[in-house]
């Protein structure tokens, strides 16, 4: 009987093609950030020049703390709006409409990722549109620095993690039975002391998995910040594509991409104690 | 209490909508900037870009590109599902943690990793690349979908095909596949959505075929214009519609 071999020989196709296309690519990027640009060729080696660079020069550190800033401020922002949006469809929305109320909620989810921040951007932006309207100066102006604040950025982040966080959030809460909430009530429990003390606590896993997502994905965005926090202050991310495009600094563009891969596994370790990831 | 709830209520919705709104509404713009006072409806913008052809070559670039590498990733993601959950594989966890490693990374990492290896071999960049970048980030997912699904029930039904002496590609394809309609094409509608709107991947990996949302990126650069706002509706246009035709299909189909 071989059945292991079947086996293998169905998964091995989706194991090669990420061993090739997603390992290797990987391992290549790490000896990469070890490696050292002299001139515009890349020298391959063992050197923590890269590395030094990130504490040695403001602004990689300076891209490191605005990235960690915004990605800690939108994941706050976004759960604090998203659980009570989630709370009330769930318990204050008749059951019939819940369905179609939460798929409302998470509709625009679905525009492409680039047309959000530039919609956004439309928004933010409209003042300083109709003054340029006004003073004619038209379609010439760089769209691109528009609104470029960080308050634009964490804006458009929100925006799009708040849809996800209520998405996760709302299932989280419906998996809850009503019969926690009874059970307070009856041993005398107000209704801010069930929730604290019991609907919180068990929702917290949801709640970290969701805020664990938004960090992984906000910390690793280029197009948001780019769009609409312009080229005041960089991000990790754009400070990436910077050296990508200009320069063509491949071994620093991989030290920071490794480092955004060591903030990621930060978040992971601060919150692992709650991490539900296999019930997403 | 219940009047804040609903005044919270109706802000949220308030928030949501409002960029799809000045999106959708400046798409109908006369003039030629998408920012108050409205001066439409018209059409002009839409007729503009149904004309354009680098922009409904993208749009066709990105379709082929999305439902190419929305059918690779099940097929691939199928397999390692049915290849770890019937079969007694040694290492299943560090197999398992493998395949779903690329979820956890940023796509801008993935992609890096592939624009250093490609540059490494020599390898130019083109729409299959991006392919290859996009399955990369959607087999993960397929896998997980599928691995989830791979319920006892079907096992016994292959069991009983086994017994009655189909061999192992007639039970997989006329056992499991149909019994696991609905999740594959959840799978593949979710994988093409993703792939129909990734950005940086493609912006990474390709050079002079692009798709829609790089080159939306690169029409960006040149300027506010209510062109971007109704290229923007139409892809959400489709979106919805990609989604809708998923809720209908799939989700009808197990309630």
């Amino acid at each position: 009987m071989s059945g292991a071999g079947r086996g293998w020989g169905f998964a091995a196709p989706a194991l090669i093609w990420t061993g090739a296309f997603f390992v290797v690519p990987f391992l290549v990027m790490g000896a990469m950030s070890l490696a050292t640009l002299e001139g515009r060729e890349v020298v391959w080696g063992i050197s923590g020049e890269n590395y030094a660079d990130l504490w040695s020069r403001p602004y990689l550190r300076r891209a490191v703390l605005v990235s960690v800033e915004i990605t800690l401020t939108v994941t706050a922002v976004s759960v604090l709006l998203a659980y009570p949006l989630a709370w009330i469809i769930a318990h204050r929305v008749p059951e019939r409409w819940q369905r179609l109320a939460l798929m409302l909620a998470i509709l625009p989810f679905w525009t492409s990722y680039v047309v959000r921040s530039y919609a956004w951007l439309l928004v933010l932006g409209r003042e300083e549109w109709i003054n340029d309207a006004l003073t004619g100066i038209g379609l010439i102006a760089e769209p691109l620095t528009l609104a470029n604040t960080r308050f634009a950025t964490v804006t458009g982040f929100v925006h799009f993690f708040t849809m996800l966080l209520t998405l996760t959030i709302y299932a989280n809460l419906r998996q809850l039975s009503p019969n926690y909430a009874r059970a307070a009530a009856d041993l005398g429990a107000n209704g801010f002391r069930t929730f604290a003390h019991v609907i919180l606590p068990l929702t917290l896993p949801g709640i970290v998995t969701g805020a664990f997502l938004t960090f992984v994905l906000c910390i690793g965005d280029y197009v948001t910040p780019q769009i609409l926090g312009g080229n005041t202050e960089l991000t990790v991310p754009q400070v990436i594509m910077v050296q990508l495009g200009r320069r063509a600094d491949f071994p620093l563009a991989a030290a920071l991409a490794i480092v955004l891969m060591l903030l990621v596994s930060l978040a992971y370790l601060a919150s692992a104690r709650w991490l539900r990831l296999d019930r997403v | 209490m219940r009047g804040v709830a609903w005044i919270f209520l109706g802000a949220m919705f308030g928030f949501i909508y409002l960029p799809v709104a000045a999106l959708v509404l400046f798409s109908f713009q006369g003039g030629s900037l998408p920012v108050p006072p409205f001066d439409g409806p018209s059409l002009a913008w839409y007729a503009d870009i149904l004309g354009d052809r680098d922009l409904m070559a993208a749009l066709r670039h990105s379709l082929v590109v999305a439902l190419a590498s929305g059918a690779v990733s099940v097929a691939l993601g199928f397999g390692a599902a049915y290849g770890l959950a019937r079969h007694d594989l040694k290492g299943q966890a560090v197999l398992r943690g493998l395949l779903i490693a690329p979820l956890t990374v940023s796509y801008l990492i993935v992609g890096l990793g592939l624009l250093i290896v490609l540059q490494r071999l020599g390898a130019g960049l083109s729409l299959w690349t991006a392919g290859i970048g996009h399955v990369v980030i959607n087999l993960p997912l397929c896998f997980a979908i599928l691995y989830a699904a791979m319920g006892a029930q079907q096992e016994n039904a292959e069991r009983a095909a086994r017994d009655l002496g189909a061999g192992e590609a007639r039970v997989v394809l006329l056992v499991t596949v149909p019994m696991l309609a609905a999740p594959i094409l959840a799978a593949f509608f979710l994988s093409v959505t993703l792939s129909w709107d990734e950005f940086i991947i493609a912006f990474l990996l390709t050079r002079f075929d692009v798709t829609l949302p790089v080159e939306i990126w690169s029409l960006l650069r040149s300027g506010l214009s209510p062109r971007l706002n109704a290229v923007g509706s139409l892809v959400f246009l489709v979106s919805v519609a990609v989604v809708l035709a998923m809720e209908i299909l799939v989700l009808r189909r197990r309630a």
